[in-house]
């Protein structure tokens, strides 16, 4: 099996502050990749790595097979244009903890923004697949309806329909549901339950151990920065081997 | 809840019952209220009858002129200037506010030399610097494009419009500036994550927020502008206050032509605030669960919790 993402002692600093201290991972083609960890280790920082939205200040980060930000000729990195960037970003797909739809479009246009301008897809087709989507996650009557005008659950549901639309071949989940009220969290993790199901890559930063333990292939526990541990979900989960970990485990679970 | 205590006096009428019965108290009386709104009116007949009965003042001189042809196309002309001015100062505003948020720290530095200059200098100043602009430059030299004296160039017009729109353009600057920072960051890192450039980030996602922001400031820029326009009766340019200052002098009706021109400013102004208010209303879509009432829906709600302080009961 190919890697999908392939992490090589990442780093990455804000300033003087190292919040990323040497990452080595590998998620593989069409796996479930839970990152879990304490508040403030990075987890959101790597996420945001992988596409790019921040630049790594040492190490290496492919997606699949692909050097990402950089370009790499004999011994020399060059940095990518915005425009071969914003290539790259087209086939990764992220969902925000906060959603981040854009407010002044309906649930179907925020959908179809993407697909119209980026690939230069025809509305009649993008409202069509923006249609099927929006039905796919169990909100095809809310399809004319702003974002002020559905609940958190329904927001993050349409924030999933809005990076598939992209037909994304990895897709990153930075905590969907830790913003969303109890009752509403079964919902979103029941549309990625599907979506992991259709073989979709997936890694997704998340407090609900109960859905790594079900749905995830793998799973890292990052602290401070670096991967602490890693392995099968229920194994890492049931049996930590590190104390940090077990430290971490004893307070969530 | 279908009890009720009834404290009414066995004496009065019986009214329509409806399922649960309306609250019919008293209102509280506001004695307040009804002196402070005797002695205003008061003040303003007197005002008015002051104004009305002026021997000095020729009313029908003020009916005579308010459609002559000359005052029409003054009003026309600060109409078109304000317009056309507006329209230079947001292009540019809008502009400058990127250029004053890029990274560039060149492009950053010239937009806010730009601002500093145009706001920091009284209009006024600026309209007289163009147009006596041929004492610096008398040729415009633009190469094997154009040549010409810098006094052809700088009609009048020209002068009201670089004048006014490049300063209006400085104010615009902050305006957008403000309006593109209170749109939240994760709208463009989604749109980056979904791999939108910056300029499409820009113009799809993040300028049609800003303009939420950006629409009410501007709305006001313009009222501002249509008045202002006035001073460029300093160059010459023969719009609302000149077309009527004109006529004033020449026929020893000074205040009269004046009453003139504050009608038809009030007009315009009073027909863009209209305009405005459905503006602002458009870009507040998706903002909040409701839209705004319009004036009328408005003005309707006004008049009945006028006329019945439990709220429409009327
Ligand atoms: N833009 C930034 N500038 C400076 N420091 C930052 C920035 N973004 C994140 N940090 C710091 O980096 C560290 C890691 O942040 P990160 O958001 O990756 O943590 P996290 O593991 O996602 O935590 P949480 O579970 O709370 O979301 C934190 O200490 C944070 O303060
Ligand atoms: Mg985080």
């Amino acid at each position: 099996m190919t890697a999908m993402v392939r992490a090589e002692s990442v780093h990455k600093s804000y300033g003087l502050v190292e919040v990323l201290k040497g990452i080595d991972l590998e998620v593989k083609q069409g796996e479930v990749f839970c990152l879990i960890g304490p508040s403030g280790s990075g987890k959101s920082t790597f996420l945001r790595c992988i596409n790019h939205l921040e630049k790594i200040n040492a190490g290496r980060l492919y997606v699949d097979g692909e050097l990402v930000g950089y370009r790499q000729k004999a011994d020399k990195l060059y940095e990518l244009k915005d425009s071969e960037v914003a290539r790259q970003r087209r086939d990764i797909g992220m969902v925000f903890q906060r959603f981040n739809l854009f407010p002044h479009m309906t649930a179907a246009e925020n959908v179809m923004e993407a697909p119209v301008q980026v690939k230069g897809t025809s509305r009649a087709q993008a409202r069509e697949r923006a249609r099927e989507l929006l039905e796919k996650v169990g909100l095809a009557d809310k399809a004319g309806s702003y974002p002020a005008q559905l609940s958190g659950g329904q927001q993050q549901r349409v924030a999933i329909a809005r990076a598939l639309a992209m037909d994304p071949k990895l897709m990153l989940f930075d905590e969907p549901t830790s913003a969303l009220d109890p009752e509403l969290v079964g919902d979103v993790l029941d549309v990625m339950r599907d979506l992991a199901e259709s073989g979709m890559t997936m890694v997704v930063v998340t407090h609900e151990m109960g859905f790594a333990r079900e749905v995830g292939d793998s799973l890292v526990f990052m602290d401070g920065g670096v991967v602490v541990e890693s392995g099968d979900p229920r194994e890492v989960l049931t049996n930590p081997q590190h104390e940090r970990t077990q430290a971490f485990l004893s307070k969530v679970l | 809840m279908t009890d009720k205590i009834d404290k009414e006096p066995a004496d009065t009428p019986p009214r329509a019952s409806l399922a649960p019965e309306t609250i019919k108290a008293i209102p509280v009386r506001h004695y307040g209220r009804y002196v402070s709104a005797v002695i205003v009116l008061a003040l303003v007949a007197l005002l008015v009858n002051a104004f009305a009965t002026a021997e000095k003042i020729q009313w029908s001189a003020v009916g005579d002129k308010l459609f002559d042809s000359t005052v029409l196309a003054g009003a026309g002309r600060t109409l078109l200037i304000s317009v056309l001015a507006m329209i230079v100062g947001v292009v540019l505003g809008v502009l400058l506010a990127v250029m004053r948020l890029s990274k560039n720290p060149v492009t950053s530095w010239v937009a806010w030399a730009y601002i500093w200059f145009f706001r920091g200098t009284p209009v006024y100043v600026q309209l007289l610097l163009w147009f006596n602009l041929a004492l610096i430059f008398p040729m415009l030299n633009l190469g094997p494009i154009y040549k010409d004296e810098m006094t052809d160039v700088m009609t009048p017009f020209m002068c009201a419009l670089l004048g006014l729109g490049l300063n209006e353009a400085a104010y615009m600057a902050e305006i957008c500036r403000a309006g593109l920072m209170a749109v939240d960051e994760g709208q463009t890192e989604a749109a980056h994550a979904l791999g939108m450039s910056h300029g499409k980030t820009l113009r799809r996602i993040v300028i049609p927020q800003a303009m939420r922001v950006i629409v009410p400031p501007t709305g006001n820029e313009f009222i501002n502008m249509l008045k202002t326009s006035s001073l460029v009766y300093a160059v010459t340019y023969n719009e609302l206050l000149r077309a009527t200052s004109t006529i004033g002098s020449t026929s020893y009706a000074v205040m009269e032509m004046l009453f003139v021109a504050s009608i038809w400013y009030l007009v315009m102004t009073s027909v863009f605030s209209v305009f405005q208010y459905y503006l602002e209303r458009r870009f507040a879509r998706g903002s909040s669960r409701n839209l705004p009432p319009t004036p009328f829906q408005k003005i309707r709600a006004n008049l009945l919790s006028l006329r019945s302080p439990q709220g429409g009961a009327a």
